[in-house]
């Protein structure tokens, strides 16, 4: 065992990346969820966006192709979730875990003959003499663009939300649908383009996965990240800054165990990789003074 | 213009028309899929739906039905109690595989002496109770601490995972297995081997305790307090407490019932099917118990035909995999597109379509 091997600086750098796909996954979902819908088919639009992004990035050569293929994919495959719960008025829970099973085989289906292909490498930003600033530099300067999209996406939701009329009704939309209907807002519509923006995010993040962090495209491969960005969602308590924390935490986490595993730690490998989920569960226990948006997950029918 | 009008009652009629019709969808859109992945679609159906049943080698893939249709009965119909609640348990996965490593722990705890008539019985209870313990986590989370149950339980499939892999690894790593993970092969020590009961049919003690499952079930949701209580809280939960049902005990008494089935579930998996605990025995019958619950109507005679469907589609599709080589992904979308078309049509049961707006 060496602790010595493991730099916090580049510790820190790392969580960021491993938090990434989580922040632009629960992103999405948090605005989903504000407008009052429980869309629990993330994993599946993630998986979907990491094939989609994979493919297209294989073909072209370009990562930004791949990460807007992604993205495209995600909101599709949304589309179909938003059709079956906000016109046919579905139940959401049922058809968001119908939503995950069906991308799971999907993106196996498509997936065929590109395992154990490399992605081509998404260039990181580099800022001549700030990335090489001891500690400030790695940390903050040394990433992929996509790191900072993240970051520019909770700030912008957060703007959104609190300073737009847009953001406003919205958030009328998901505390009380009825009433947000009686002042003559679309809900469907509202409902259908807030599960498009979310689909959109979690196919990001999904790309993030198998064009960046790992980089390369494996069944399955994002391993539960949909899950853990739900519950990252509700601790934190639908605020999108408190997000952020949470996505870092959970990063850190993931981070921590990879290093402890790397450095030879005596706790066998497989309860190392068990934490990441055992600290959303705990996460989950400790947090949960967060108020829901009103009508989270009910079904709406303007009955007139 | 096309409104959606409330039906004041579900239609009896769509509540068995839907599954039917969502099965017919899922297999023209699927014909469409096997043609674009240029297989011949009417040949591809009917080699998943036909010939394990009647085609050339349906006295091999007969028996497999019951055999995979098992294990999917018995898991779907623990979940149906939760899921008529409002509860809902989407770990099974994770409790059948704690379940699992807990009957073959105990069985290879009394190799290589020991009776069956202690053994094998013994194995059932610890699966039994290994899937309880993994399902009572989220409950009692859910009850003391309002945590939400579905991403807990979700949660606990993949540290059951890690478990597994470990357990392969180490603690029941068969010693005599030169270094490779894995356990020894349990359906191969007579002392806990779930063997067929019939020979030849596939009726092995987990595809037995299913059938019994679906009776008794039947029994206790139409016949029985606790039944009503599942249904009530499931239409009206306020109604519920006003009927004196305490929410906190019905969740844990939903969770414990789909935990004890899913463990007993992987228990006899493991003891016989699978053979032994390894990396990856478990292959996701916790994830498709799901759609066989939905698929069924959430009762257990539904159940029944649904898991055996959804088995069929398993070894149809492993036919398929053989003979046209279709991929074997192709028939995990067909499940989940099964499940989709069956919320979409679902509509018809609750809602009726008008034509015209009515001002």
């Amino acid at each position: 065992m060496d602790f010595g091997s493991i730099n916090p600086v580049l510790l820190v750098a790392s969580l960021m990346v491993a938090a990434t796909p989580i922040i632009l996954a629960a992103a999405g979902e948090l605005i989903v969820e504000r407008a009052g819908v429980l869309n629990l088919g993330v994993e599946g639009m993630m998986i979907t966006g990491a094939i989609v992004g994979f493919i297209v990035t294989a073909h072209t050569g370009s990562s930004w192709a791949g990460f807007g293929a992604a993205a495209l994919g995600g909101a599709l495959l949304s589309l179909l979730f938003a059709l079956l719960t906000q016109f046919l008025l579905s139940n959401q829970v049922a058809t968001g875990l119908a939503l995950t099973l069906f991308g799971l085989g999907l993106s196996a289906l498509l997936g065929q003959g590109y395992n154990g292909i490399k992605a081509p490498e998404f260039a990181k930003i580099d800022i001549p003499v700030l990335t090489d600033l001891p500690v400030v530099g790695p940390i903050l300067f040394g990433h992929d663009p996509m790191v900072y999209i993240g970051i520019a996406l909770i700030a912008a939701i957060w703007a959104f939300l609190k300073y737009s009329r847009a953001g406003l009704v919205l958030r009328a939309v998901g505390e009380n649908h009825d009433a947000a209907h009686a002042l003559g807002y679309h809900v469907m519509r509202i409902r259908t383009l807030a599960i498009m923006f979310g689909g959109a995010c979690a196919g990001l993040g999904g790309a993030y996965i198998s064009l960046v962090r790992v980089p390369q495209w494996t069944d399955g491969m994002t391993a539960g990240a949909g899950w853990i960005a739900l519950a990252i969602v509700v601790f934190a308590s639908w605020q999108p800054w408190r997000l952020l924390i949470g996505a870092y935490l959970f990063g850190g986490v993931t981070v921590l165990q990879l290093n402890l595993q790397a450095a030879g730690f005596a706790i066998p490998v497989e309860y190392l990789s068990m934490s990441p989920y055992i600290a959303t569960i705990l996460v989950l226990v400790l947090m949960n003074a967060g108020r829901a948006p009103g009508s989270l997950g009910r079904v709406f029918h303007a009955s007139r | 213009m096309l409104t959606l009008e409330k039906r004041p009652q579900p239609s009896k009629n769509w509540t068995y028309a839907a599954p039917l019709l969502a099965v017919v969808i899922t297999m023209i859109v699927g014909g469409f899929v096997f043609a674009a992945l240029g297989k011949d679609p009417l040949v591809a159906i009917r080699t998943i739906f036909y010939d394990p049943l009647f085609g050339e080698f349906a006295s091999y893939s007969r028996p497999q039905l019951l055999l995979k249709a098992g294990p999917l009965i018995l898991i779907a119909i623990g979940l149906s109690f939760g899921f008529r609640a409002g509860i809902w348990n989407i770990g099974a996965e994770g409790q059948y595989i704690i379940g699992a490593l807990a009957g073959a722990a105990v069985g290879l705890a009394y190799f290589p002496d020991g009776s069956r008539i202690v053994v094998f019985p013994l194995m059932i209870l610890a699966g039994v109770a290994g899937g309880m313990i993994w399902a009572w986590i989220p409950a009692f989370l859910r009850n003391r601490f309002k945590t939400n149950e579905i991403l807990v339980s979700l949660m606990l499939v993949y540290v059951a995972e890690s478990i597994q892999a470990s357990m392969a690894l180490n603690l029941l790593r068969n010693p005599d297995g030169h270094g490779f993970p894995g356990s020894r092969n349990l359906s191969q020590i007579p002392a806990s081997a779930n063997l067929e009961i019939f020979a030849n049919t596939g009726i092995h003690w987990g595809v037995f305790t299913a059938l019994v499952a679906v009776v008794v079930s039947y029994g206790v949701l139409m016949r029985h307090r606790f039944g009503f209580d599942v249904r009530l809280a499931g239409q009206s939960p306020r109604a519920a407490i006003f009927a004196g049902v305490n929410p906190k005990r019905l969740v844990m008494t939903c969770m414990l019932i789909s935990g004890a089935l899913a463990g007993a579930a992987g228990m006899f998996e493991v003891s016989g099917p699978a053979g032994r605990v390894s990396i990856d025995f478990n292959v996701g019958y916790g994830f498709t118990a799901i759609i066989v619950a939905f698929l069924g109507r959430l009762h257990p005679v539904g159940i029944l035909f649904a898991g055996i469907l959804m088995a069929l589609t398993y070894i149809g599709g492993e036919l398929a995999q053989l003979s046209l080589s279709l991929p074997g992904a192709a028939i995990q979308l067909f499940q989940g597109m099964l499940l989709f078309f069956l919320l979409a049509v679902d509509v018809m049961t609750n809602f009726r379509i008008r034509f015209g707006s009515k001002e």
